[in-house]
């Protein structure tokens, strides 16, 4: 069985086809990367897994079930977490709070939610910020509160839209250090990101798509190398 | 000077009822980011409940709060589901048209209430209705005291409700950025059905705590609509303190417009702080404290 995959996914808005026929599958416990120039689609394909968006046709099946039509809170009950590329802290709340609110999506008491939304804040490295309101985080902090309110869902699988966009080279770093300790707790991780070092560093597999299509999909020097994302990137000679 | 004294007691006795009314628009404002155009008609619809509780069944009007904010709830949860939520479906120039689908309700709740009860002024008759005490030389009317302290204990729950259960967070979490909340498992349409029903049994309790000391007619829901607006406007729309702030400034100026100006413009002198603070205050009130 495979652990998550997209059949032949399309998404119109209105006349533009922003994702079409897209087809890719996931493997437990891979980190799996998803490349492409501005405007390819990336973000979409996370919205429409999601049920941001509902898709126009094709299918997304995540273990064994397909979940596209489902709503956004279902999909996430189900097990599926992400991240922002804008990040969407609850403005108004503190750090805890912003997490707790989203480790109540697998405790039943308030007492198991805070254990809970604790123990992902020393895992994420934001113990320190536990009380501030969330509008006062640094940027930096800011993408950390959304991967750790994402994991206090308890996801199996975790979207990252952008995690690193905007970080200094230090945090960047350490954004790729928190990735692998995600991933070796046992959770599969899709990330979208543009910083290369960052991809090919974390990614086990990679998939590049343009216009909402597969141009190419590999081991990450595989497609680094491939002659139609050079061309999607930086142009024909 | 005790003049003074005695208009400010009855405006700020007066605010806790607008505060109630507020609080319940602000929140609907809040996690829907619509303005509730039919709130005073849902005001309106209570009061007629505690009427006929009264008038029929020999009720206290304020035993009639059980009644009326649970039949309340249950209809502005109903408003949600079936009229405002499946508006969200359709592809527009949201989210306009849900604020004009809550005026035509507004229109219908009016006019529903004008077909069975007539436009007749009506008002209840207790044993209380004009009793009062005396603190000081001050006068405080019982009924008014009375629902100020109800407004007090109803706001006390309601901050308890969304500070310290798991609920009262998401509903939070909805108000303050409802993809967020999604995709931390909240499911937000049903959210949006919780604060619209609590929203109309708040202001239900307005509305029965109101009848005692003020008179009902189907159409005394749009003035209440307009001081609902005002009022949410004046506390930063939102802003669940701000609309208790918002409530009692609006009560003391307007009775403070009544003592000293006169008493027909009373209104008018609402509307006045009203356009003051949306010119030199744009945020309302909340800007004051930078909360």
């Amino acid at each position: 069985m495979t652990y998550f995959e997209t059949q032949h996914l399309t998404k119109n808005f209105g006349g533009l086809t922003a994702v079409n026929d897209l087809s890719f599958a996931v493997h437990q416990g891979e980190i799996f990367g998803l490349i492409g120039p501005n405007g390819s689609g990336k973000t979409t394909v996370f919205n429409l897994i999601t049920g941001f968006y509902p898709i126009t046709s094709g299918a997304i099946v995540y273990r064994g079930g397909t979940i596209h039509g489902l709503p956004t809170w279902k999909i996430c009950k189900q097990g599926i977490g992400r991240t922002f590329q804008v990040v969407k802290p609850l403005r108004r709340m503190t750090v805890l709070d912003n997490v707790v609110t989203s480790a109540f999506n697998r405790s039943s008491s308030k007492a198991e939610a805070v254990a809970k939304a604790l123990e992902v804040l020393d895992f994420c490295g934001l113990r320190t910020r536990q009380d501030q309101p969330a509008k006062g985080l640094t940027i930096g902090d800011r993408k950390r509160l959304e991967i750790a309110r994402a994991l206090a869902t308890g996801p199996d699988l975790l979207l990252l839209d952008e995690t690193m966009a905007g970080l200094t080279p230090q945090e960047q770093a350490e954004g790729v250090e928190l990735i692998r300790k995600i991933r070796d707790s046992g959770i599969t991780v899709i990330i979208v990101e543009h910083i290369m070092h960052v991809i090919m560093n974390l990614c086990d597999r990679i998939l590049c798509i343009n216009y909402g299509q597969e141009i190419a999909a590999g081991a990450p020097l595989e497609v680094a190398n491939n002659q139609a994302v050079i061309e999607a990137y930086l142009g024909k000679e | 000077m005790e003049m003074f004294i005695q208009t400010l007691v009855s405006g700020i006795l007066i605010g806790g009822i607008y505060a109630l009314i507020g609080i319940g628009m602000t929140l609907i404002m809040g996690v829907m980011k619509i303005i509730n155009l039919a709130h005073g008609q849902l005001m309106m619809v209570a009061m007629y409940i505690t009427f006929v509780c009264h008038q029929y069944l020999g009720l206290d009007p304020y035993f009639a709060l059980f009644i009326a904010m649970p039949c309340l709830f249950v209809l502005g949860a109903a408003i949600q589901k079936y009229l405002l939520n499946p508006l969200l479906k359709v592809d527009s120039i949201l989210p306009e048209n849900q604020v004009l689908m809550t005026v035509g309700i507004g229109m219908v709740l009016t006019e529903v209430m004008r077909f069975i009860f007539h436009s007749d002024y009506r008002s209840i008759e207790t044993g209380y209705s004009s009793t009062a005490f005396y603190l000081g030389g001050i006068s405080f009317n019982l009924p008014m005291f009375v629902a100020f302290g109800i407004a007090l204990l109803l706001t006390l729950g309601l901050f308890l409700f969304l500070l310290k259960t798991d609920v009262g967070k998401s509903v939070r979490a909805t108000a303050q950025n409802m993809d967020a909340a999604m995709i931390l498992g909240i499911n937000a349409h049903w959210i949006t059905i919780l604060t619209y029903g609590l929203g109309s049994a708040l202001v239900a309790a307005a509305g029965t705590l109101l009848l005692p000391i003020y008179y009902l007619f189907p159409d005394i829901g749009g003035p209440f609509t307009l001081k609902a607006f005002v009022i949410t406007m004046l506390g930063g729309m939102g802003s669940t303190v701000g609309a208790i702030v918002g409530g009692v400034v609006l009560g003391v100026a307007e009775s403070l417009g009544a003592t000293y100006i006169a008493m027909s413009l009373k209104d008018a002198v609402a509307m006045v702080i009203f356009l003051l603070v949306l010119i030199f205050l744009p945020g309302g009130l909340k800007k004051l404290t930078k909360v």
